[in-house]
């Protein structure tokens, strides 16, 4: 065996390896969905920082690094999160584990894409955009499997957990779920996911999720790897009338995380919230991307995202909405607030309006700063330790994000997984 | 008791306090009155330990600890508490976190058993009551959206629970209306006793119509210029600072 060649060459060396083992390998129309794809990325490989989109994110330690996919599944044990929820689907290297789940009695259909591939044709690939992102471009050349969910009209789904560990194999290795979650009209779901594990991993998850009429989704995430992670997830989102797409993002672990959301309301008075708490210690890096369309009248969309640094870390965060000529009525609003705890940490911010309707109220803010002198002196001043006081500012920003959450079990587990960054970090200072 | 000897400070280099000398025994309450730009504020941020003033010379002692050596919330525990004159809005953190926080950390640097939840709440309620505070205020942010009233009275709450040794009042009267001046002079008379002392910081005399000093101090130019009983307030709002300064 030779020596594993690194970065966009060695993934399309390994996809040259693998492309007549990887799940679907028979049918011709996903054969074509990877050769394409193959061909965007070899194009354009790891996208670099002279890239528009990625100016503030250095992809470099994940090119230059030789990852190579697991080729066995993890049959030990594997240490899963406390469930949230009756109902759980687990991925273990992104692979679908039937034994580690609980799906019986959902009121829907949820199972691992590789097992429906037929089912998935119409969909699969009908949002992802492998042309224009490299990173979905080589999701779609590699990926293996992911979660499937196809709530029929009507249904309310409850909640569903998703959970993604990765399994230390010793040695670098990626995965690349690609995930489709499809809610027909009115259908109900809240989606809480997980992704914990550790190891030397990229994980690259892909999401295309389709909100039907008046259909809502609550997709709750908690990115939690283990600091020698890069997690890079693209999602794509598209909202139909009425529907409702709830995003609300907590990254938190590993050393690298890109969450990167596209986001198109179609129809009439569809409305997409897209909310986060992103926060980065000692030579970690975050960034939150996000692009929304507004391509339909009356559709309204908030966002509102929260970073925290501390040490020598970055964040990023990038946010684009571009109103259609049609979009009249929008009502959009943007605000990105960034706390910076250390004199080394560094934020780059850049909000992007492009407004082609004239009916239009959007808005958009970002602010950065350190903690607030008197806020710190009056809690002092009441006997309350530097450390403590500085603990319950940076707590109560964090907090002040996840506010606008509704569902109690979603804020629950937003609100530990902040609480036990923050821990994280006063351990390490 | 508070003992203050030739104390000097500075902010960003310009003198503000240039020799203040003053004694509040224990269980005496003193005002301190004064013109705008006298450094009123200045001498209660100096004995709070704000960040920002330095000390340029004298001393500041309260019951034998060399106060100015000591860390804000060391002041605090060993029983210094300031009522702000614009109280501090902290969106996210709650009111009755805020206050339990406190006063366990009072507590705990004092080497006392803290207060779990339930009992942290009876206290509460009880010494609202006494202020006329509704149990709202509790789950609010602490002093987010509070009327200038509400935000005194929660300073007057804090100080019901803290139970300080001493207490220094910076322009509390400011912006209050006559029921809000009654209910928060009211809560520092019911504090007064053997084992209390306060120092009153105010520009106008009615603050003192409710809260009846022993002593009386004008502060001018960063001194203390003239001293004497409670009615040296009321000569002071006849009179005016003009006249005290002529003789001075």
């Amino acid at each position: 065996m030779t020596a594993a060649q690194t970065g966009a060459a060695g993934f399309l060396a390994r996809y040259e390896g693998l492309k007549d083992h990887l799940p679907g390998a028979r049918k011709p129309w996903l054969n074509q969905l990877r050769a394409d794809a193959a061909v965007h990325f070899a194009a354009r490989g790891f996208p670099t920082r002279r890239v528009e989109q990625w100016k503030y994110t250095d992809l470099a330690p994940v090119a230059q690094a030789a990852f190579a996919e697991p080729l066995t599944s993890v049959d030990g044990t594997v240490r899963l999160p406390a469930p949230l929820a009756p109902h759980r689907a687990v991925f273990v290297d992104g692979r679908f584990r039937p034994d580690l789940s609980s799906l019986e009695g959902l009121p829907f259909r949820a199972l691992g894409l590789a097992n429906d591939l037929a089912e998935a044709e119409p969909h699969l690939g009908a949002l992802a955009k492998p042309e224009s992102e490299p990173l979905a471009a080589l999701n779609t050349m590699l990926f293996e499997d992911g979660l499937f969910l196809d709530l029929p009209e009507g249904v309310d789904g409850g909640l569903l957990e998703l959970v993604s560990v990765a399994v230390d194999p010793g040695r670098p290795f990626a995965f690349h779920p690609r995930h489709l979650i499809r809610l027909g009209a009115r259908a109900r779901l809240t989606l809480i996911e997980t992704a914990a594990g550790g190891g030397h991993c990229l994980h690259n998850p892909v999401f295309e999720i389709e909100v039907a009429e008046g259909a809502s989704l609550t997709h709750g995430r908690m990115l939690q790897e283990a600091a020698t992670v890069f997690h890079l997830s693209t999602i794509y989102a598209r909202i139909a009338a009425e529907g409702t797409y709830d995003n609300f993002t907590v990254a938190a672990g590993p050393r690298l995380t890109r969450n990167e959301i596209h986001a198109a309301l179609v129809g009439p008075k569809a409305a997409c919230h897209m909310n986060g708490a992103q926060m980065a210690g000692e030579g970690q890096h975050v960034d939150t991307t996000t692009a929304l369309d507004h391509a339909a009248p009356d559709c309204a969309s908030r966002q509102t995202y929260k970073t925290v640094l501390a040490g020598r870390s970055r964040g990023v965060f990038q946010g684009r909405i571009h109103v259609h000529r049609v979009a009249q009525r929008t009502d959009g609003y943007q605000m990105n607030q960034a706390l910076l705890l250390s004199e080394e940490a560094e934020i780059d911010s850049k909000p992007q309006l492009e407004i082609y309707a004239d009916d239009v109220k959007c808005s958009h803010g970002a602010t950065v700063g350190a903690l607030d002198a008197d806020s710190l002196f009056y809690l002092r001043s009441r006997g309350i330790p530097e450390a403590q006081a500085k603990a319950m500012l940076v707590e109560a920003f964090l907090h002040e994000a996840v506010e606008t959450v509704t569902d109690e079990t979603l804020k629950g587990a937003l609100t530990r997984a902040l609480d036990a960054w923050w821990a994280r970090q006063g351990a390490a200072a | 008791m508070l003992k203050i000897e030739g104390l000097t400070a500075e902010i960003d280099g310009k003198a503000i306090l240039k020799g203040i000398d003053l004694e509040v025994p224990k269980g005496e309450v003193h005002a301190i009155m004064g013109p705008n730009g006298s450094g009123k504020s200045t001498l209660s941020y100096v004995l709070s330990g704000r960040d920002g003033y330095e000390v340029t010379g004298g001393t500041a002692s309260f019951n034998g600890h060399d106060i100015l050596a000591m860390e804000p919330e060391e002041r605090a525990a060993a029983g210094l508490f300031l009522a702000f004159q614009y109280p501090v809005e902290l969106p996210g953190v709650g009111n009755a976190t805020f206050l339990r926080t406190a006063l366990n950390a009072q507590r705990k640097a004092r080497g006392e058993a803290e207060l779990d939840a339930m009992q942290f709440l009876k206290l509460a309620r009880e010494r609202m009551k006494a202020l006329s505070m509704s149990d709202e205020m509790l789950k609010r942010g602490v002093n987010v959206g509070f009327s200038g009233g509400e935000k005194k009275r929660n300073e007057i709450l804090q100080m019901a629970l803290l139970k300080p040794g001493l207490a220094i009042l910076d322009e509390t009267d400011s912006g209050l209306d006559i029921d809000a001046l009654k209910i928060v002079a009211d809560g520092v008379n019911a504090m007064r006793g053997p084992d209390f002392s306060a120092l009153v910081i105010t520009h106008y005399q009615r603050l003192l119509d409710y809260i009846v000093p022993d002593r009386v101090h004008v502060l001018m130019g960063g001194r203390i210029v003239k001293s004497g009983g409670p009615e040296l307030a009321k000569e002071l709002e006849a009179q005016g600072y003009g006249a005290v300064q002529a003789a001075a």
